[in-house]
């Protein structure tokens, strides 16, 4: 294969020969059979079916579970190149949790000039009804998940911080499990850290943030919206792997100041709720009204201390996209420290300014919606026609404040197999953060997901994305 | 464990023993209009009264008619009972309850569905039938197998118990509630070929011909037919080895939980009225109205089931 001049192959580089952490993984692929290694991919697909790790499409009432397709050339990073990405993420995972608390209390940020008071006033994701209150051990975003991309040897940019219920976790885990079922003799000759501890670190990072009301071990479950919700799956995965139940809205009720599960025995009170439900419908008391998939009272008994709610309600404010600009400045607000790990340079459509260049360089930006998630309502310049770009600069202008924009980053590239053969194909990076109050679990690797399409940057799976295996290899 | 945990994994394995069951009576059916066509319409109806599928048979297709009725118990849309409908509903609750399962148990659950999903696309023919009924009665020992050989036998494993010997029990008494009155000692007929086929009938339809002979020594006889899906403890489809079975798991969530509950008096009123009754007093006091009892009762045990173990608030 000869890599693509315009961007960084994490294989090749710019070259043709392999760059060392892909050394011994690219001379066990040249010894092999593309036609056997074809076949394994449908063994990987056909094991993924059966295990069921699928994920529903909204809105296609022929698909309603799907599958993610998953390449088998695995994304593959040096022990050094991880221990210094480990080390951005865990300042500005840092700074976040100390930025939320900060934001909830008294403010210091805004009182200091460094962050405009509006952009906390007039944000949807600022709950009120967080105001003053400090969730047990102090801690916010229990689960973290860092989207990165790479555009050279050593350049990484935060694309965006998941601060509320970042997804992905269990394809990291099946991935990696399908990997070992089907090359077991790679692993053998490949040291890669392993992964498989997750959902233990998991269990114990939620555990060491039992409320004071916990008696004991404490009582974990992890809250769905139920078997329709697109990540269901992973919902129930988690749950298994830390013996946790796994509940519904119409499972839990308040009962004597604790939030508890309806069991086989009786009532029994919950202390960590690790939620998979978003803020507005977890309580239909004190948010939505019509949320059925939520708890009434559940933010009274959270206010009381008599339960855990990760990631805590109101953590959104963190990963607003508005809010991501001044991500340099919170870092170096909160640790004192210049921040690790690059910010993709970012116009705030709100500004004037800003907004004048965003306009007059529509075909060159990405443009993306503050709140908007999954890769739903956003521009991606050099790919749209001039159509495209139109309808969007008439929505840009009706409401810039909606709206932020960025350069088109020159994401790397790791190759796929193809019926042809090795073909590039960009991808990015989710790295999976554990926060508990004495320390910063960091996974090796996470979840690399790459754009299927030739020349494609948009890496969602519920856009033609699929995964990877990410290994971090040992020392 | 959730109450809903233990709703699902008792729904799971009741559609699932339905389905095997819908696949039996298939069988059965096929049988009986393949030897004697003059009785297969009669047959048919009584499978789909059965199968609690007539009236919306009925509704869909008007008189029962062999290749209809097939189609409508394996996969018609129209049938929530189908057995397509059956195997999808024993795969939600499987979704639901997936924390409560091994991986083997849900994996031959999905692929039990997958698999019939594929299989049940198109109407089967003729030909295909007796291997499509086949393969239904092997996924379906797939999934058992997999429970059997992998599953801790705690609450969970009992709920799954639970499910499956109530849901047999009620197929098993729903059958005799077809055809009680070609068991009744009044109908002195004993040898003639109507007969025979009728009663091999039952016995296909309950998949216990064979055990039957073996236990009988080839004897068939109607009154030791009833006594044998009734009051047989050897038979695993006899309403005395069910609530056997119910009682015992019952029992060790008794044990589990330091609770006994009412379904359990409810439960154990069955049992006993399985082992102080034998054929003639079943007779005496009617067959007919034996067998409506039991339907009633065990209606009222599912019942409480549920209300005890909290499956709903």
């Amino acid at each position: 294969m000869a890599a693509d001049q315009k961007y960084f192959d994490e294989m090749f580089g710019h070259g043709a020969t392999a760059r060392t952490p892909y050394a011994d993984y690219c001379n066990w692929f040249h010894h092999e059979d593309t036609a056997r290694l074809l076949a394994k991919s449908e063994e990987a697909e056909a094991l993924f079916r059966l295990i069921g790790v699928t994920f529903n499409v909204y809105g296609d009432p022929d698909a309603t579970e799907r599958l993610i397709p998953f390449d088998l050339v695995p994304r593959i990073i040096a022990a050094r190149e991880w221990a210094k990405v480990a080390k951005g993420i865990e300042q500005r995972v840092r700074a976040l949790n100390a930025f939320l608390h900060d934001i909830y209390h008294r403010q210091e940020i805004v009182r200091a000039g460094r962050l405009p008071a509006e952009m906390i006033a007039r944000n949807d994701a600022f709950l009120p009804e967080m105001i003053g209150v400090s969730p047990p051990g102090d801690i916010y975003t229990h689960i973290v998940g860092t989207d990165l991309v790479r555009t050279g040897d050593n350049e990484f940019f935060v694309l965006e911080d998941n601060a509320r219920t970042p997804s992905g976790v269990s394809y990291m885990l099946e991935n990696r499990e399908t990997m070992l079922h089907m090359f077991p003799e790679l692993f053998s000759k490949i040291k890669v850290q392993s992964v498989s501890q997750y959902p233990r670190s998991l269990r114990k990072s939620l555990s060491a943030c039992a409320p004071d009301a916990c008696n004991g071990r404490p009582t974990l479950a992890v809250l769905t919206p139920g078997i329709h919700n697109s990540a269901y799956y992973e919902h129930a995965f988690l749950a298994d792997q830390m013996s946790a139940e796994l509940v519904e809205g119409h499972d839990l009720r308040v009962v004597d100041g604790r939030v508890a599960m309806r069991t086989t025995k009786g009532y029994k009170p919950i202390d960590v709720l690790y939620r998979r439900v978003d803020d507005e419908y977890l309580d239909p008391l004190n948010f939505n009204p019509d949320s059925v998939l939520g708890v009434p009272g559940i933010m009274d008994v959270y206010r009381a201390g008599g339960i855990t709610i990760a990631n805590a309600p109101g953590t959104g404010i963190a990963d607003d996209k508005a809010i991501y600009s001044y991500m340099p400045d919170i870092v170096e607000f909160y640790t004192g420290e210049k921040a690790i790990l690059k910010n993709v340079p970012t116009h705030r459509c709100s500004e004037p300014d800003a907004l004048k260049y965003v306009l007059d360089n529509l075909a060159e930006l990405v443009v993306k919606e503050v709140h908007g998630s999954g890769g739903y309502g956003m521009l991606v310049g050099p790919a749209a026609s001039k159509k495209e770009i139109e309808a969007f600069r008439a929505k840009l202008e009706a409401s810039p404040g909606n709206y932020i924009a960025q350069p088109t980053l020159a994401l790397s590239t790791v190759p796929i197999l193809t019926d042809a053969g090795l073909a590039p194909r960009h991808v990015d990076l989710r790295p999976f953060v554990l926060v508990s109050p004495d320390r910063i679990d960091i996974t090796p690797g996470g979840l690399t997901r790459v754009a299927l399409t030739e020349g494609s940057l948009v890496v969602n799976s519920s856009q033609g994305g699929g995964t990877k295996d990410t290994w971090v290899l040992e020392e | 464990m959730l109450g809903k945990t233990a709703g699902g994994l008792f729904w799971m394995f009741r559609y699932l023993e339905r389905a095997e069951n819908t696949a039996r009576m298939i069988d059965a059916g096929l049988r009986i209009s393949l030897t004697r066509s003059s009785a297969a319409e009669s047959e048919w109806t009584s499978i789909l009264s059965s199968t609690g599928a007539r009236a919306a048979y009925e509704t869909a297709h008007g008189a029962p008619d062999g290749p209809k009725v097939i189609d409508f118990l394996l996969r018609d849309p129209n049938n929530p009972g189908s057995i397509l409908a059956g195997i999808e509903s024993a795969r939600m609750n499987a979704r639901v309850v997936r924390t409560a399962l091994t991986r083997e148990v849900w994996e031959a659950v999905n692929e039990c569905y997958m698999v019939l999903k594929r299989l049940l696309a198109q109407p089967i023919e003729d030909r295909d039938l007796p291997r499509v009924l086949q393969v239904i009665r092997q996924r379906s020992a797939f999934v058992r197998g997999a429970l059997h050989g992998t599953m801790v036998r705690n609450d969970i494993y009992n709920f799954a118990r639970i499910g499956t010997f109530y849901e047999r029990a009620d197929n098993t008494a729903r059958i005799l509630d077809q055809k009680y009155y070609i068991l009744l000692p009044s109908v002195k007929l004993v040898g003639s070929p109507s007969d025979n086929v009728q009663w091999d009938t039952i016995l296909r339809a309950t998949s216990t011909t064979r055990a039957y002979q073996t236990l009988h020594e080839g004897d068939v006889d109607p009154r030791a037919i009833a006594r044998f899906l009734i009051l047989d403890g050897r038979l695993p489809r006899s309403l005395a080895f069910c609530y056997g079975k119910i009682g015992d798991n019952l029992g060790y969530l008794e044990q589990e939980y330091g609770m006994r509950h009412s379904c359990q008096s409810l439960a154990d009123a069955l049992c006993a009225k399985f082992r102080s009754h034998d054929m003639n007093a079943i007779f005496d006091y009617g067959l007919h109205e034996f067998i409506s009892d039991f339907l009633r009762d065990s209606a009222a045990l599912g019942r409480q089931i549920e209300i005890d173990y909290r499956f709903i608030e």
